[in-house]
């Protein structure tokens, strides 16, 4: 664990990964102190002050009601990294489960987990949430919902190849042998070797359902007003380009950055766990 | 006369992340033209590297180093444009591997990749002659076929029929040194023994100059008129091999041939990893009248 | 049977077990909708009668698998129903507004194969080189923001910024519409033999297929280069060092075939994938496809047109995947010829 740090931290480019990730986790966790206008997180009216560009105190401008924008957006990121890490701790053992019990089971099991996963997967991600989102009313838990719902047939997928493979490795055979049960194999033995794909997928997921979240919520079918959040925050905008570019670049950026730092740390731990897909 | 390949005092290092890594200690040898050489030792010893550094393969890679002279039919290598030494590879030296079927493309038929080798000699060969030419050099190696051959994928054909197609491959230019990395090694002993008798009465018609690179003393034996025997880095004997295996004057050879298993049992006894022994000088026979 | 066809037939037969359930999930999601679809479609002026009018029409008062058969009679006839949004039969909306997101997907996979499994061949060929570490960089880049990002920053440096692009819609007002045959206007265009129309649309439809392509663009590098690293590794490549054959063809031609046969797969799914990528970028240049239909049938909880759309958004995705199997088996001959001549 330390040593892949130190490996992370010794590569410039995953270096700059885990610089963004730490600004983007310190905004978030730290967003009360931070932010110069802390309840411009809510409702708040500021007609005197509305759809100003870049200025001191406003650094990243005043939205349509004359909001801080740099104050919401760390209080998007907040709201975005909660909903990446609830969504990830509901779908990742769904899918390990499910991809698991198909790899190793196999028969049956395998031909109807696997399809059922296929029938999730041969839906467009966004398109699937958005339908769900759609039936639903439009709240950040329902939110998580439906973004979990697509999130834990590629887990399934993963670990379902990763499955196939070791089960036929002498050490699973060796554990048969000795007549170790179905369960202990499959969460003592082949799971331990599941881990590094999985933990890869994660880092770099982190970033995609961040992604994700923020498509949602730009269509309208996400977070809703006043809750902060990027995806909504750039839909708004962009009917006031290119005069009030910042209400859209801004945003833009924030996603950028954040989905970014995920990506090239993720990046540099496939490399050093060695868990290429 | 002077010799095809002639290697004076080469070394090689790998920067690593902790420093050189040294893994030729200056060794020299020489392949007269016509002559089979064999260059014998365990793994890891540098007989790979050798190989590779003949066609240039290392030197591209920039955590290597490489010195000494490499001297190939009069010209030295080290001292050559990159691209005179990329001349080199596949039409005067060309080289068979170990696993005759993963050193063929699987994804595109024999004859595309035949025609790709017949390219080096003569870039304007068209499809249609190069399947001529490949259909004559398979003859070579005893494949009646050829038309079937061509068309198949590596993954169709057999071991031996793939190593076949790898020894017609190499001798399709004409080149005039051919390096062997371990041939057939992956192979079954009999489709081993098979193709090699196949590559030396083929080479011997040719007058092709070898470099045998094998670690199979039993092998090396049959094949070559002069053996090496290298042990991490270090020649540490050399001579005509009916000389070198009737008197095996380097602790570390006698070490290897009572490595060789026999038939008889008496079971596999174990070469020290490390022996003060094995550190001596050279030990070099004196070229017989046969070998010269 | 050749194993080709062999082939088709088992992916044919998978991917009707899987729109089958596609369309039972799709139903479900639909009928676990909270309040009343024929309430919410006659307004809140509805007089209770007509509401229950409705109801009978839709058959809400039978039990969901009920529904579910009533749904299948109506899809074996090619009826998704009527969209309670345009009083239209969905198939005829889908039909109008399919083509124009179909095209801009088309448009933008070109892109993502012409651009991405290029870069991705040049960083493999350079790897541990500048030019590599250049590519990676980009090519994580485009992963790493949605394409509504991608969308308002392109717009906002090459329509606003640079005027090189037109900003919105599919073609300009002033130019009269081609004589809709296919409903690509690239392709109907043409087939009007008006180029004047054609380059209009093709001029239009850069910026957004380009954003919604940028993803995938970066996804196909990534994944190309990645695969022909370790294609790198193995021994035939060496082989074709040690005889020199030229780096280049090395690169292109046996380093990249098989690599290719794992990249294809995932690169299928990130194409399909834009599928629905399309309904972020089309709300930014205002173009008029599946997206605006899709977000208002959504938010006015239209059950019929929901589910038809998400139905043949699926069945377009796995007809995409259907293509892919079909070319890998065409490129990789262990597939095609699974059962002539031996295996090792």
């Amino acid at each position: 664990m330390k040593r892949t740090f130190l490996i992370l931290a010794s590569n410039p480019m995953s270096l700059i990964g885990l610089i963004l990730i730490g600004v983007v986790v310190f905004s978030a966790v730290f967003a009360d102190f931070i932010a110069p206008f802390p309840e411009h997180r809510g409702a708040v009216v500021d007609f005197t002050n509305f759809n100003q560009p870049p200025h001191w105190p406003n650094i990243f401008g005043t939205d349509l009601v004359g909001r801080d924008l740099f104050s919401r957006i760390l209080y998007a990121y907040r709201i975005s990294l909660m909903l990446g890490v609830v969504v990830l701790a509901i779908a990742v053992p769904i899918g390990v489960t499910i991809g698991l019990a198909a790899g190793y089971l196999g028969g049956w099991v395998d031909f109807v987990l696997m399809r059922l996963t296929d029938v999730f997967l041969s839906i467009p991600p966004l398109v699937l949430a958005m339908a769900i989102m759609g039936v639903l009313e439009p709240t950040l838990t329902n939110g998580m919902l439906a973004v979990t719902a697509m999130w834990w047939p590629w887990y399934a997928r993963l670990v379902y190849n990763v499955t196939r493979s070791e089960a036929q490795e002498g050490y699973v055979l060796a554990a048969q042998i000795i007549g170790a049960s179905r369960l202990h194999i499959m969460f003592m033995e082949i799971l331990p070797n599941c881990v590094p794909s999985v933990v890869t997928k994660m880092t770099l997921d982190l970033g995609f359902v961040i992604l994700i979240a923020s498509s949602l919520s730009f269509l309208g079918l996400g977070v809703q007003a006043p809750t902060p959040d990027l995806g909504s925050m750039v839909a708004e905008g962009g009917n006031y380009l290119p005069d009030s570019w910042w209400l859209t670049v801004f945003p833009s950026l924030a996603i950028l950055i954040a989905v970014f730092g995920f990506n090239l740390v993720g990046d540099a731990l496939r490399q050093v766990l060695g868990s290429d897909q | 006369m002077t010799a095809l390949l002639d290697i004076r005092d080469l070394t090689l290092s790998f920067r690593g992340f902790e420093g050189e890594n040294r893994v030729l200690h200056g060794i020299s040898l020489n392949v007269a033209r016509g002559e089979k050489v064999a260059l014998v030792g365990e793994s890891g010893s540098g007989k790979s590297v050798t190989a590779r550094i003949i066609l240039g393969l290392l030197q591209e890679q920039r955590s290597t180093r490489v010195s000494g002279a490499v001297e190939f039919d009069g010209r030295d290598l080290e001292a050559m444009p990159a691209k005179a030494r990329h001349r080199l590879r596949g039409t005067d030296i060309s080289m068979i591997f170990q696993d005759p079927t993963s050193s063929l493309n699987p994804v595109y038929p024999i004859d595309v990749q035949f025609h790709e080798v017949l390219k080096r000699r003569d870039p304007k060969i068209t499809r249609a002659a190069a399947r001529e030419r490949a259909s004559e050099a398979l003859r070579d190696v005893s494949i009646e076929d050829a038309k079937r051959v061509l068309d198949s994928y590596s993954f169709q054909l057999s071991g031996g029929m793939n190593q076949r197609v790898m020894i017609a491959m190499a001798l399709a230019n004409e080149p005039k040194l051919l390096i062997a990395d371990e041939p057939g090694t992956a192979l079954d002993v009999t489709v081993q023994a098979q193709t090699l008798h196949l590559m030396r009465d083929l080479v011997e018609r040719k007058h092709t100059s070898v470099l045998f690179i094998s670690h199979n003393l039993g092998v090396v034996r049959e094949f070559a008129d002069r053996v090496y025997v290298i042990y991490k880095g270090n020649i540490v004997e050399e001579g005509p091999t009916h000389a070198l295996f009737s008197d095996p004057g380097h602790a570390y050879t006698r070490a290897l041939m009572a490595a060789v298993p026999k038939i008889t049992g008496g079971g596999i006894p174990e070469i020290p990893d490390r022996s003060e022994s094995f550190s001596e000088p050279i030990v070099v026979h004196p070229a017989t009248e046969a070998s010269s | 049977m050749s194993p080709v066809v062999r082939l088709l037939a088992k992916r044919l037969s998978i991917s009707v077990i899987v729109l089958i359930g596609v369309s039972m999930l799709i139903f479900m999601i639909a009928r676990v909708i909270p309040g009343d679809p024929a309430r919410i479609a006659l307004g809140p002026n509805a007089t209770a009668e007509q509401v229950e009018q409705l109801r009978q029409k839709l058959h809400l008062e039978d039990p969901v698998w009920v529904q579910y058969g009533y749904f299948v009679r109506n899809l074996a006839h090619g009826d998704l129903g009527i969209s309670l949004y345009t009083n239209r039969p969905v198939t005829t909306d889908i039909a109008q507004f399919l083509p124009a997101t179909l095209e801009l997907v088309f448009v933008a996979g070109v892109f993502m194969v012409g651009l991405g499994i290029p870069l991705g061949i040049l960083s493999a060929r350079y790897r541990g080189r500048m030019a590599d570490s250049l590519i990676r960089v980009v090519s994580l880049l485009g992963v790493s923001a949605p394409s509504f990002v991608w969308a308002v920053i392109l717009m906002l440096l090459f329509a606003f910024f640079l005027p090189l692009f037109p900003i919105a819609g599919q073609i300009s007002d002033t130019i009269p519409t081609p004589h809709r045959v296919t409903g690509f206007l690239l392709v109907d265009s043409l087939l009007d033999g008006d180029f004047k129309a054609f380059f209009n649309a093709l001029h239009h439809i850069i910026l957004p297929a380009f954003a919604l392509a940028l993803s995938g663009i970066g996804q196909a590098a990534r994944l190309t280069r990645a695969n022909m690293v370790e294609t790198y590794d193995k021994p035939y490549i060496e082989m074709a060092e040690s005889y020199g054959f030229a780096p280049r063809r090395i690169a292109n031609k046996f380093a990249f075939r098989p690599s290719l046969i794992p990249s294809l797969t995932i690169i299928g799914l990130d194409f399909a994938a834009m599928l629905g990528n399309a309904f972020l970028v089309e709300a930014v240049f205002a173009w008029p496809g599946l997206s605006r239909y899709g977000v208002q049938v959504i938010l006015r909880k239209d059950l019929n047109a929901i589910v038809g759309t998400v139905l043949v958004i699926s069945a377009m995705f796995l007809i995409v995947n259907i293509i892919v199997d079909l070319l890998i088996a065409y490129i990789n001959p262990r597939i095609r010829l699974a059962n002539s001549g031996g295996r090792s």
